[in-house]
């Protein structure tokens, strides 16, 4: 931006040169008539309507700002508009999301879908429901057991793991050691989620025999897809646990153990839970490393040691793609869509607890 | 999903001496943690031995075996492709409309609204894919296929949108759509908490100059951040390179072809997901290979992605 334009073409008050406060908005409505007038020559369509109205109202109010308020001011109007218009586009798909989500996973959704599992259900059940007007029978109760089970035995496997390592980086790594485990728990956080149950696939190959599939196998891939994330977020934490703590323990003759058990975690341990609860909310809604380790059924299973054990990510993905019924896809389709629903509901649950012990527990500062 | 790039306060000056009377509670207790660690080692250890074990049978057996009757690399080429694709579409949707967004929620929403927009797209990150995959094939599919539509008919002498268009619009395009959409609350977040980081002087010394306000991010915001977005990108494109679900279910998979509007193609992790639990004998080892090949793009990608953050760094501006 070169000075060349502050030329002083008008009388110099503060308000020359510069475009009525309104006339952002004048222009957006006589774009959308505009742009209204043309989607109706070509054809009528919202998106076409919407699209045009913006490109119009972009490009007349950098003509307009151009002249009137100089190119600076035009490129700044342009960037604005074109932030916003990013922003608004954004919106789109994920409102489309949450919409679609709620307004179709209501439809099966209720105490029935959470008690009943899917034992003996088939696509004759469904035809009659299509064309009978049977009730929509069979639910979700198999997967939701299964989801707890597995997403707390990873939990029970990760979060020790990753809460040590965290401590041996914070109050004991030095050198090679601790530098090699922050570069491969780098390395662990890319391990795509398939990869990471390809892992656990060919690990129980080897030790139970090829094509061992059960809810432990789901528990040993989720972890390794869990562990970097709770070894990131209590590291962070334990980080900026101040130093004056841990001194003022050391000068009562505490020793360095009982240091970091009762002053270091206690401190911390807001930040810990709620990244702990965090990457649970992670965890419990992949799908792609339990499909090739935890296997499908359509029954009850409470022992994560053998046999096939059903989640609720597995359970929306083989009915999306496999409905019961073929000819009769939709009470398939409303099941997957309730599923995905009660899913979404744990997540943003787990996400809206995080937020609640981080806030409940946290350390009180001496301000 | 709060990827900070800020330095971690420095917490090494404490007392580590005294190592000549070590109780027997301190010995424990730090074994224990080295113990953990180095266990991260093992498994990561691990997860390389047991794919290369499992992976190994395809490169000795007789590349007619191979699914496909022409040896591991002409079964798995189409599927890099594939993925490399799905991934590109997704970040060409996805980085501008996510710093659009980062942006408006750093610099252009009202102070009270941007925070709330902050909870949004983090908790947007939190949603499973397997729901991006039903969204995408039920929702999205049938809105977009006349968009391609639209392009086989029109721009079909370019290679990439030569008809027939799928008529479900289950195609390369609506699956890269959906990673974009995926994609982009992880992009989003970690640009928005750069963008925040700015020092205030540098932006209000900027101001103060007569900048307008496109000019303060331009000259101040945007340098300051250039890394960190890079990062955030590159962060996206590792979980575009490897996300199964979406791919898995929205796309109508099949054989190469150059058109992304029509069926066809298929990506490394969703070509996994489908095949994996019904294979047997050496389709099992063709596809814990095509899973190394994937674990050792997306690796390279995470590495490259942190040399460009650490070597950009010091150039940044910051401090």
């Amino acid at each position: 931006m070169s000075a060349a334009t502050s030329t002083p073409r008008a009388t110099s008050t503060l308000t020359s040169n510069q475009l009525h406060r309104f006339a952002p908005a004048g222009l957006l409505v006589a774009a959308a008539a505009v742009s209204a007038g043309l989607a109706a020559v070509i054809g009528f369509s919202i998106p076409l309507f919407v699209f045009l109205g913006i490109v119009i109202f972009a490009a007349a109010l950098t003509a307009v700002s151009a002249a009137v308020e100089g190119r600076r001011k035009a490129t700044d109007r342009l960037v604005t508009t074109l932030v916003v218009t990013a922003f608004a586009l954004a919106l789109i798909p994920l409102i489309a999301v949450v919409w679609s989500v709620i307004g179709n996973g209501l439809s099966a959704f209720g105490v029935d879908f959470l008690t009943t599992s899917m034992r003996n259900v088939t696509g004759l059940q469904d035809q009659q429901t299509m064309q009978d007007g049977a009730p929509l029978i069979g639910g979700a109760y198999h997967a939701l057991v299964g989801t707890l089970i597995i997403t707390a035995l990873a939990t029970a496997i990760s979060v020790p793991i990753g809460l040590m390592t965290s401590i041996y980086l914070v109050e004991y790594g030095r050198g090679r050691l601790a530098r090699a485990i922050t570069f491969f728990v780098d390395v662990m956080t890319g391990i795509p989620s398939i990869v990471a149950g390809l892992f656990a696939a060919a690990l129980f190959a080897v030790l139970f025999g090829v094509g061992t599939r059960n809810g432990f196998a789901g528990a040993v891939a989720l972890s390794v897809l869990m562990i970097p994330v709770v070894v990131r977020s209590s590291e962070e934490m334990l980080r900026i646990v101040p130093n004056e703590l841990r001194e003022a323990a050391y000068a009562l003759g505490v020793p360095k153990w009982r240091m970091i058990v009762r002053v270091v975690i206690p401190t911390a341990i807001s930040g810990i839970a709620s990244g702990v609860t965090l990457a649970i909310a992670r965890v419990v809604g992949e799908t792609a490393p339990l499909i090739v380790t935890a296997g499908f059924t359509s029954s009850i299973n409470t022992n994560p040691f053998s046999d096939w054990m059903m989640s609720l990510p597995s359970y929306v993905y083989s009915l999306a793609m496999r409905p019961l019924s073929g000819s009769e896809p939709q009470p398939s389709l409303d099941r997957a869509w309730a599923a995905a629903f009660t899913l979404v509901i744990i997540v943003m649950l787990l996400n809206l607890i995080a937020r609640l012990i981080a806030k409940a527990f946290a350390p009180k500062t001496g301000r | 999903m709060t990827t900070t790039t800020k330095a971690p306060p420095e917490a090494d000056q404490r007392p580590s001496g005294r190592r000549g009377s070590v109780r027997p509670g301190d010995r424990n207790f730090s074994i224990a943690a080295r113990a953990a660690g180095i266990l991260i080692l093992i498994v990561l250890a691990g997860v390389t031995v047991f794919l290369v074990s499992e992976a190994l049978p395809t490169f000795q057996a007789d590349p007619s075996e191979i699914e496909g009757g022409e040896g591991f690399f002409s079964y798995v080429w189409p599927l890099v492709f594939g993925t490399l694709v799905a991934a590109l579409i997704a970040l060409i949707v996805a980085t501008p409309l996510a710093l659009g967004i980062a942006l408006f929620i750093s610099h252009y929403a009202p102070r009270r609204m941007s925070q709330g927009l902050g909870y949004v797209v983090d908790l947007l990150a939190a949603i499973p894919s397997v729901v991006y995959g039903l969204w995408g094939i039920q929702w999205l599919a049938p809105n977009v296929q006349g968009a391609w539509a639209w392009l086989a008919e029109n721009l079909g002498f370019i290679p990439l949108f030569t008809g027939p268009a799928s008529a479900t619009g289950r195609t390369m395009m609506t699956a890269g759509l959906v990673l974009a959409v995926m994609v982009l609350p992880i992009i989003t977040a970690v640009s928005r908490e750069v963008f925040l980081q700015t020092p205030k002087l540098h932006e209000e010394a900027a101001l103060a100059l007569g900048a307008t306000r496109w000019e303060m991010i331009r000259m101040s915001v945007i340098p300051f951040g250039k890394p960190g977005v890079i990062g955030g990108v590159m962060l996206g494109l590792g979980r575009a390179l490897g996300e199964t679900m979406a791919v898995a279910m929205v796309l109508s998979t099949g054989g190469f072809t150059w058109s992304l509007v029509s069926s066809g193609n298929n990506t490394i992790a969703a070509e996994i997901a489908l095949d994996f639990p019904e294979s047997s004998g050496l389709k099992t080892n063709t596809l814990i290979a095509a899973g190394l090949v994937l674990f050792v793009i997306t690796l390279g990608v995470n590495m490259l992605a942190r040399w460009i953050v650490s070597r950009r760094k010091e150039f940044s501006g910051a401090n």
